[in-house]
């Protein structure tokens, strides 16, 4: 495994941070106040950074190191995490993200918004309320010119401020970190005790390392407790025995001291307490039972080969940290060892005790952060997964039929070790296409983010609400979601919603309100955006449809006509034209992806109330439950999940409604028929209803209609084949599948087949779509 | 053996040869996958007449064309006897419904006059050249062009 994939595992890992990290800011923003909530945006951030270290990503880190600052201060309560520190928060969360992805992919970042966005999360962390400069700037006033990238480490430069605790921060820099001995006569004191447990070393944590860079801050002084340091018979060498009790005069502050340790603090019980000058190096030792060991850093920084060569030979130790093996060493040569090891017989057991509660919490912590095991694998795989399957389907299938065809006596071992292979083949389906199936949540929360940006340029307020965000869907469908989604939304925000005054003005709260849902209805996904703005300007509309050429000035159009024009290319009503929108794509765009899914997309608004964007998309693009029907002697496939009920009409049931039209009385109420046969165009004149069989299918418009067809061949399950693969999309058809005996059959697209019956031609709709 | 055998030595360009009616037309051997008997295919709705619709390859949905039909001929009525050939251009893969294979030939690309000009709608978009080969003429095809193309075509 070379450096590059190691990275790519971090980056990979970064994303599900920064999912968790804006997961976690949402929670608290909707007002959970569990401390475990706040554990984990810590963490995430905290990962991030210490990934972000290993691979001298310096901008990411530095960001990273405010931002935790600042959550450590929520974490320990010293700030409320208010909706206003929780704003930044979700910004810098944001530019987090930004930074990430420069980190993977190049390019640059906005480094006046993440320069801003340090200043706001020290101002917090100090106790402030955000700088007045940070109500959000309009981009083109930002101040671009700031050259802020090489001040990235800066942050902690600020001027000192008395915090809550009337604790004194004092300015450092990191680049002091290894800098010039000071004077130390009178600086500030910290005594430090360092009790490392045994995970820091497992980790590949060093005590070494980590009291070397300590010795970097100041003059100090290490007193090592070897107190619970068993006998060598009793000794596990993977267990850490030693802590070490430091006292250090330093100016660089315990903020400083704290970050030395600060990727050990897990793993290790840490106390850093502040003396007052006159204190300091006095006392301090005294309450210590033990026997001060001069205890020489050039030992550590030493060849500790040695001495770990010795305690390996002689006692087949298996290597454990080096630190301590150097100490075991150092105590050995104290010659006090024989004196200390019926104390540490005592002390064995108290430590067993401790360590495994610290180990229980350990993993009551992991458990609830991550719930289940996961593993990666390649999407390649899964897909050549799902097609082998779809193949096994298909093939299983023709073998049965094939069983049924030559077999008339019917050996009942052969059926029922067919049936047996069919529920299995199905089972294998299923798990298969589960895996593929993820929720909708990530992209949801992609669309959070859009939503902040959009409002603070906008300078409208916006709240977005999110329901059925574990609806679980397709991973290819929700993949292409995110594009069309993000442009709606913009839409929603930038033309939807009204400025705050308007809004007050025609008594509406002054935030707007954008909703997004997910859920699933007849086996297909139904994602709705609604805002609670002013609806769409029908008037508007029409207008710029006839300056557009897109309909003649006498059209007689209906609202729910005028109010699809806005998907039609090259239109947008935007006044001012903005980064945003206003450049005449966007619902096209938004249209053609979706249908490019196999989706539709409808709008409809209230004027004053605001408009509901509906799009429905498969849930999967591989195998559907269909009832298998003939039609004018072709088989056709009916998506099960479209289909209420099936009857059989008779004369009576069935009324001429003017011309060509013909209704269907089902318990007293009228539906539609419409005759497959004749919308698909296999046959020219319409088929005798009563010689047919009827499926009521409901349809995404809400409408039910009676489709025709001339008989029920049964239900099975099909693979769906692309017909746009090598063909091209056909009106009125979703798709295609191979039955058992071989043939391609075609699935109806029941919406489109609807529609049609509605008066509008498919070859009308798809020259639309082709034109749009 | 004339022309075909001296050329087999050169670095020359393949070509299938196919009979439709009383024509023979070919194709770049490089784009053809595989050549198979007719069988009945699924026809698609508000298909045009020369699609006659859609077979199963191997789990692979393959729209049939009817070559006869689709360069402006009598459509064919396809027997047993007919084969199908499975072509390939770009990702897209379409079988062509043809009467027979008569040939394999190799030629160079000097061999490959150009079409007469006729103005006719098939010499305009099919035709890449025509060959004469022992004394037959044979029109070298367009195969991108006989694909059905754009969603209003297909419609």
């Amino acid at each position: 495994m070379d450096m590059n994939e190691i990275k790519e595992i971090f980056f990979q890992e970064c994303e599900e941070q920064l999912a968790e990290l804006e997961s976690g800011l949402l929670r608290l923003n909707d007002g959970d106040r569990d401390p475990e909530t706040v554990n984990a945006v810590f963490r995430a951030v905290h990962s991030i950074k210490g990934g972000a270290g290993a691979f001298g990503l310096d901008d990411l880190v530095s960001f990273a190191h405010v931002f935790e600052t600042t959550l450590d201060c929520v974490r320990s309560n010293k700030l409320e995490p208010t909706q206003e520190v929780l704003k930044v928060m979700l910004k810098s969360a944001d530019v987090l993200a930004d930074l990430t992805n420069v980190a993977r992919d190049g390019g640059s970042v906005d480094q006046a918004r993440s320069a801003q966005l340090i200043r706001e999360l020290e101002a917090l962390a100090k106790g402030e309320a955000p700088p007045a400069a940070a109500t959000p700037a309009p981009v083109a006033a930002a101040p671009k010119a700031a050259p802020v990238a090489k001040a990235a480490p800066a942050p902690v430069a600020a001027a000192p401020l008395v915090n809550d605790e009337g604790f004194m921060p004092v300015a450092f820099s990191f680049d002091d970190f290894g800098g010039e001995e000071e004077s130390v006569s009178d600086l500030p004191a910290y005594d430090i005790v360092f009790k490392p447990k045994s995970e820091l070393y497992t980790k590949g944590n060093e005590a070494t390392l980590l009291l070397r860079d300590l010795s970097r801050l100041g003059e100090m002084s290490i007193h090592c407790n070897m107190d619970n340091l068993p006998g060598l018979d009793q000794m596990d060498p993977e267990t850490a025995y030693f802590s070490w009790k430091i006292s250090i005069k330093t100016d660089k502050g315990e903020d400083a001291i704290r970050s030395v340790f600060e990727f050990a603090e897990w793993d290790c019980d840490l106390e850093v307490t502040a003396l007052d000058a006159g204190e300091a190096g006095e006392g301090s030792d005294d309450d210590l039972p033990m026997q001060p060991v001069p205890f020489d850093l050039s030992v550590l920084d030493g060849e500790p080969d040695a001495p770990i060569g010795v305690v390996e030979e002689e006692e087949q130790l298996a290597a454990a940290a080096a630190a301590q093996e150097a100490a075991v060493a150092a105590a050995e040569t104290a010659s006090n060892v024989l004196q200390m090891a019926g104390n540490a017989a005592r002390a064995s057991a108290a430590d067993k005790g401790a360590a495994a509660t610290a180990a229980a919490q350990n993993n009551a912590q992991q458990a609830a952060s991550a719930a289940a095991p996961t593993i990666r694998v390649d999407l390649d795989r899964v897909d050549r997964l799902i097609n082998l399957v779809g193949e096994l389907v298909i093939n299983q299938a023709m073998l049965s039929q094939s069983v049924i065809e030559n077999d008339s006596n019917g050996v009942s071992s052969i059926n029922m070790g067919l049936e047996e292979l069919q529920q299995l083949t199905r089972e294998i389906q299923d798990s298969v296409m589960a895996i593929r199936a993820q929720p909708v949540k990530p992209v949801f929360q992609r669309m959070a983010r859009t939503v902040r940006e959009i409002a603070d340029i906008t300078g409208k307020s916006v709240r977005l609400v999110t329901e059925g965000e574990n609806t679980e869907v397709d991973k290819t469908v929700i993949d292409k979601l995110a594009e069309p989604l993000t442009h709606m939304i913009r839409n929603a925000v930038d033309h939807g919603l009204e400025m705050p005054e308007k809004r007050l003005a025609a008594g509406k709260p002054a935030e707007g309100t954008v909703k997004l849902t997910a859920k699933h209805r007849s086996g297909r996904i139904v994602i709705e955006l609604s805002d609670d703005g002013a609806g769409i300007n029908r008037e508007r509309v029409r207008q710029k449809a006839i300056d557009n050429d897109l309909i003649a000035a006498d059209a007689n159009l209906s609202d729910e006509e005028i109010d699809n024009l806005i998907f039609h290319a090259g239109f947008s009503t935007a006044e001012k034209v903005s980064d945003l929108s206003g450049r005449g794509v966007g619902m096209d765009v938004v249209k053609r992806s979706i249908q490019a899914l196999g989706g539709r997309i409808n709008i409809s608004s209230k004027p004053g109330h605001g408009s509901v964007f509906t799009m429905s998309l498969p849930l999967t693009l591989a195998v559907l439950d269909g009832m298998v029907v003939t039609v004018a002697g072709q088989t056709l496939v009916v998506p099960l999940t479209a289909i209420v009920e099936t009857l059989q009409p008779d004369a009576a049931s069935i009324h001429s409604f003017g011309a060509t039209q013909r209704l269907i009385s089902i318990r007293n109420s009228f539906c539609p028929l419409v005759d497959v046969g004749r919308i698909l165009n296999f046959r020219a004149t319409q088929a005798n209803p009563v010689e047919g069989v009827a499926l009521l299918v409901e349809s995404e418009g809400g409408g039910q209609r009676a489709l025709m067809v001339d008989a029920i061949q049964g239900q099975r399950q099909v693979v769906i084949k692309s017909l746009e693969a090598n063909y091209t999309h056909v009106p009125g058809i979703a798709a295609a599948t191979i039955l058992g005996d071989g043939r391609v059959a075609l699935i109806l697209d029941v919406d489109a087949v609807v529609a049609a019956s509605r008066g509008q031609s498919l070859q009308q709709e798809s020259s639309l779509a082709a034109a749009g | 053996m004339t022309s075909l055998a001296k050329n087999l030595t050169k670095a020359g360009r393949e070509l299938i040869a196919f009979r439709i009616g009383d024509q023979e037309f070919c194709v770049n051997v490089m784009s053809v996958r595989e050549i198979r008997g007719w069988t009945k295919a699924t026809p698609m709705p508000h298909a045009p007449r020369y699609v006659l619709g859609v077979i199963n390859l191997r789990g692979v949905v393959l729209p049939i064309i009817d070559l006869s039909a689709r360069l402006g001929m009598k459509p064919a009525e396809p027997t047993v006897r007919h084969v199908i050939i499975v072509t390939q251009v770009m990702d897209k893969v379409v079988g062509l419904l043809v009467e027979a294979v008569s040939d394999i030939l190799t030629i160079n690309e000097e061999d490959i006059q150009p079409t007469p000009d006729m103005s006719s709608e098939f010499e305009r978009t099919f035709a890449r050249g025509v060959l004469a080969i022992d004394k037959r003429m044979i029109c070298l095809i367009e195969l991108e062009a006989v694909f059905p193309h754009s969603e209003s075509e297909a419609a």
